[in-house]
């Protein structure tokens, strides 16, 4: 999309516009509701829970003043981007990141300020985002493994919950929690298997493997649900894992309970952000991946098997994101339902793509969708006028505006979705 | 090394790409493979370099049988290649896709880029190659790209070295600079394989030179042979392309741009301030390196850029911020560089890819429906018409060979009245057959009183159909110098000087030197 403007001298300029009209948008909606509209008041956050060592004293903000403050950075932020674009300089990647982040606090402050709780206790907000988070960073990194080779994953769906049917059902015969955790990988192998082999052997579209793979996987574990877990069969029971509050760490205020007290799968969590960076951008291993995914024929050309690591590195995409799915059975329900990921792979999908598949990138983006998703729940708790449906909307808004505006000219790995025939 | 090929054959199906093929490359010697596009050289190549298992047929490194399963079989052995597309990936700085495949490790396959580095800057500095391992290829010129590629092979210690078309992307000046690395490798005791068409360089570099046409071996020549004589070989049948063509001064200004700026997506200008005329009933050739502005300013003029300033009137009227289907409707014909993806729709029918630029309106179409009589009608008078060869209006475009598919692309645009033409890169990859049909329609639309744009990375070709010459450097207009400007003032202002300093720049050569050059080669093939 662009749109041309003739000046007086009779020169025209072209723009693109289609960043520019999400900044304006963003902008405008923030001068209006969180100025214009601000129920003013005081919006009041607490920082420690009834338990804590120590006790830190309740934030209360001004909410009219602070909606102000906000609208005007995000008015600055737009025409930042607007001055970029009319002298086509390339658009910091930082700015995307802080106009969401101010977004964000700005609709926090504005719908706590609007509740009727006296004040929100910012400690399970985030906790509690950090929780909805933590299967979808999984997802995001077996999406980062398998497009970075250039295999495009829409199946991470399907990955997770045959994951978390695999942990129940592994954890329930073996009534151990190591074996659960097994059991889900093996599970997002199993899925990764057929897309590697429909999309990467018979380089069927991996769109519509993906998208028909999801599918499969929803009716097969909604019929083994019926069938296998039905008669308390004892085997929808898996062994639950439980939170290592790490000793000291833990007694810090806000971080302590929100990083040094998870369960192993949390902590499993930071540790594999932390290597597939390292593994991707530092090894051997890491180049070899990015430039099969880049350009195959290169990377063929210098004796590298493009097809075999493909295959492998979605497998091992398979079993992070099936790792994740164990996350469902293990740790916030304990047992497995019909369905029960709910859409958390798509949005992990969007996480990757946000996070321009960068295994840190995606994992802050994850930690984004898991905040917006939270917030709805705390506040659909605390009692605030604004209608339900609109606050379950809001992780859904806040992924299509960062996918589709913010993002600005990210780069897939050139590679990505296309199958590699020699010669 | 010493490297026999003997008998290799490889078929794809029925097709048969090589047919028994023999070749003997010596130690130290640059041994060329001379034939025309398609006649089967590259294949032969990914044969030698294990991208291909070959139908029959063995080859023998210093006199012993190998078998290669694949490319890194072949580096074994201390073969490397420089392909005509080149194997770099664009987002890698030069040092990561130098290591790609040979990576040097600290230990537990973490890599270790500085002893790689260091190997870079050692083949840098004995060939003065002034490569930095720690820019983006995607950064680089083409000519840097390309000793990317030989200190790849070199740092895999290749003793044969195989370019293909190394020098369809360079300068005149780059191309001299290759020559010189290529000596310097001979030297070195490497031997190398160069693959072209372009008789001239052969000439200047070969020990020996082998002819391919059709997938066969039609003959050997010396270096020394009149280029004449090797063209005929090559092609198969004498070869007289110069077409005699007059000159023509054109008549009124019609195609009026001024200081047209087009801005990338990263906020460097592709183009800056270009400002060109092109006359009623005369040919403005664009000639530049391959990346210097030439396909941002078609696609401006026809309306397919973002970040564009300036001004492009037609015959008064203002074309910029107007869409593509205004600019075409106002009687724009354009051939697009990349035929494949944007002159035809492969997998649709050549009738249909015939009518593409008027599929709504009559006589195509009547009420909203196509017109399938007036289609076939069509069709079957524009294959007569141009000389497409296929058996069947109803054949995919996909299925013509590379010099039919411009044909249908030039019918179709031919098929209206024009008001300017622009053809990018017509002739690229056509045969030199059809390389001769296409120059003289272009010549015809442009005795119709028609103003033309041609934009070609090919001095021959610019200089067959230029009445005026506008050469691209970094975005900028070097000069506009008449169409029979000699090669080296327009080489000069390929790479970056300007008209006069290369009017200036050529006079001293010639007074330093008396020798005479070869008498030049018309059509692309020289």
């Amino acid at each position: 999309m662009s749109t041309a403007t003739a000046s007086a001298t009779g020169a025209v300029h072209v723009m693109n516009k289609r960043a520019l009209t999400l900044y304006g948008l963003g902008a405008a909606v923030g001068l209006v509701l969180f100025g214009f509209l601000s129920p003013g008041g005081t919006a009041s956050f607490r920082l420690s829970s009834s338990g804590d060592a120590i006790q830190l004293p309740l934030l209360t903000v001004p909410v009219a003043a602070a909606g102000w403050i906000i609208a005007v950075l995000l008015i600055a932020g737009a025409a930042y981007a607007f001055w970029s674009e009319k002298s086509a300089r390339r658009l910091a990647g930082w700015v995307p990141a802080v106009f969401a982040l101010l977004f964000v606090i700005g609709i926090l402050i504005w719908l706590v300020g609007s509740s009727r709780a006296s004040a929100i206790s910012l400690l399970s907000l985030l906790t509690g985002s950090l929780a909805l988070a933590l299967p979808m960073v999984y997802g995001s990194l077996g999406g980062v493994l398998a497009e970075r080779s250039g295999v495009v994953n829409i199946a991470i769906e399907g990955q997770l919950l045959l994951g978390a049917f695999a942990a129940a059902l592994g954890g329930s015969l073996s009534g151990s929690v190591v074996g659960a955790m097994v059991s889900a990988a093996i599970g997002g192998v199993a899925v990764s298997s057929l897309l590697t082999l429909f999309a990467v052997k018979y380089r069927v579209n991996q769109i519509i493997v993906g998208v028909v793979l999801n599918v499969f996987v929803s009716g097969l574990t909604g019929f083994l649900f019926g069938t296998l877990f039905s008669n308390n069969s004892g085997l929808n029971s898996p062994p639950r894992l439980p939170s290592v509050a790490i000793p000291g760490l833990s007694e810090i205020p806000i971080l302590g309970p929100l990083l040094f007290d998870q369960t192993a799968l949390g902590y499993l969590m930071f540790v594999a952000v932390g290597v597939l960076w390292f593994g991707l951008y530092k090894t051997r291993w890491g180049l070899r991946v990015r430039a099969v995914g880049e350009h195959p024929k290169a990377a063929d050309t210098v004796g590298i098997n493009v097809n075999r690591t493909r295959v492998l590195n979605v497998l091992l995409g398979g079993a992070v994101a099936g790792l994740g799915g164990s996350f469902y059975t293990l740790v916030s329900v304990s047992q497995f339902s019909r369905d029960m990921t709910a859409g958390t792979g798509f949005i992990a999908l969007a996480a990757l793509i946000f996070g321009r598949w960068n295994p840190i990138g995606a994992f802050f983006a994850s930690l984004l969708f898991g905040f917006a998703t939270n917030l709805q729940y705390v506040l659909s708790q605390a009692g605030t006028d604004v209608p339900s449906q609109f606050l379950a909307m809001l992780p859904y808004v806040i992924t299509i505006f960062a996918v589709a505006g913010l993002v600005g000219a990210s780069r897939a790995p050139a590679a990505s979705g296309q199958p590699y025939v020699k010669g | 090394m010493k490297l026999e090929l003997k008998g290799i054959t490889k078929a794809f199906g029925g097709f048969v790409a090589n047919d028994s093929i023999d070749l003997v490359v010596d130690e130290g010697k640059v041994h060329t493979l001379l034939g025309e596009n398609g006649a089967g050289k590259s294949t032969l190549m990914n044969v030698l370099y294990g991208l291909y298992e070959p139908t029959e047929g063995e080859i023998l490194v210093d006199g012993k049988p190998v078998h290669f399963r694949g490319p890194g079989d072949a580096m074994a052995a201390g073969i490397g290649m420089v392909h005509q597309h080149f194997m770099l990936v664009p987002v890698f700085t030069v040092a990561e896709n130098v290591a790609l495949g040979d990576e040097r490790t600290k230990g537990a396959g973490i890599l270790d880029l500085e002893k790689t580095r260091k190997a870079i800057r050692e083949i840098s500095d004995q060939y003065g190659f002034h490569v930095d391992p720690d820019a983006l290829v995607e950064d680089l010129p083409v000519g840097v790209q390309q000793r990317v590629e030989i200190i790849k092979a070199l740092v895999r210690k290749a003793d044969l070295l195989i370019l293909d078309e190394p020098t369809a992307v360079l300068t005149p000046k780059e191309t001299d600079e290759l020559m010189d690395i290529i000596r310097q490798l001979k030297g070195d005791g490497t031997s190398i394989i160069f693959i072209s068409h372009k008789l001239r360089e052969v000439k200047a570099i070969s020990d020996e030179i082998t002819v391919i046409r059709r997938g066969k071996v039609v003959g050997t020549a010396d270096p020394s042979a009149d280029a004449m004589e090797l063209a005929s070989l090559m092609v198969g049948r004498s070869v007289d392309l110069s077409l005699g063509r007059q000159h023509s001064d054109g008549t009124d200004v019609a195609l009026e741009i001024r200081d047209l700026t087009v801005i990338d997506s990263l906020g460097v200008p592709t183009l800056d301030h270009v400002s060109l005329d092109v006359r009623k009933g005369e040919i403005l050739a664009v000639a530049g390196v391959q990346g210097n502005g030439q396909t941002e300013l078609v696609e401006a003029v026809m309306g397919l850029t973002d970040h564009t300033t300036g001004s492009i009137r037609l015959d008064g009227v203002e074309l910029l911020g107007r869409s593509t289907k205004q600019i075409v409707n106002s009687g724009v014909g354009y051939v697009p560089e990349d035929r494949s993806t944007d002159g035809v729709i492969g997998d649709f029918t050549i009738a249909d890819n015939l009518i593409l630029n008027r599929y709504d309106r009559h006589p195509v179409a009547r009420g909203g429906s196509l017109q399938p009589a007036f289609i076939a009608e069509n069709a079957e008078a524009k294959i007569g018409e141009f000389d497409i060869r296929t058996q069947s209006a109803l054949h995919t475009a996909s299925q013509l060979s590379g010099g039919n598919q411009q044909k249908v692309v030039l019918a179709r645009e031919f098929s209206r009245e024009l008001n300017l033409f622009i053809a990018s890169q017509p002739t690229r990859g056509v045969d030199v057959g059809s390389i001769e049909f296409l120059h003289r329609r272009i010549l015809a639309e442009r005795d119709k009183d028609v103003p033309v744009i041609v934009v070609s990375t090919e001095l021959d070709e610019v200089a067959e159909l230029g009445d005026r010459i506008a050469v691209l450097f970094h975005g900028k207009v070097m000069g506009i110098v008449p169409g029979n400007t000699s090669r080296d003032v327009l080489g000069l202002m390929m790479a970056g000087s300007t008209a006069e300093e290369a009017l200036a720049e050529a006079d001293a050569a010639r007074l330093a030197t008396t020798e005479n050059d070869e008498p030049q080669l018309p059509g692309g093939i020289a």
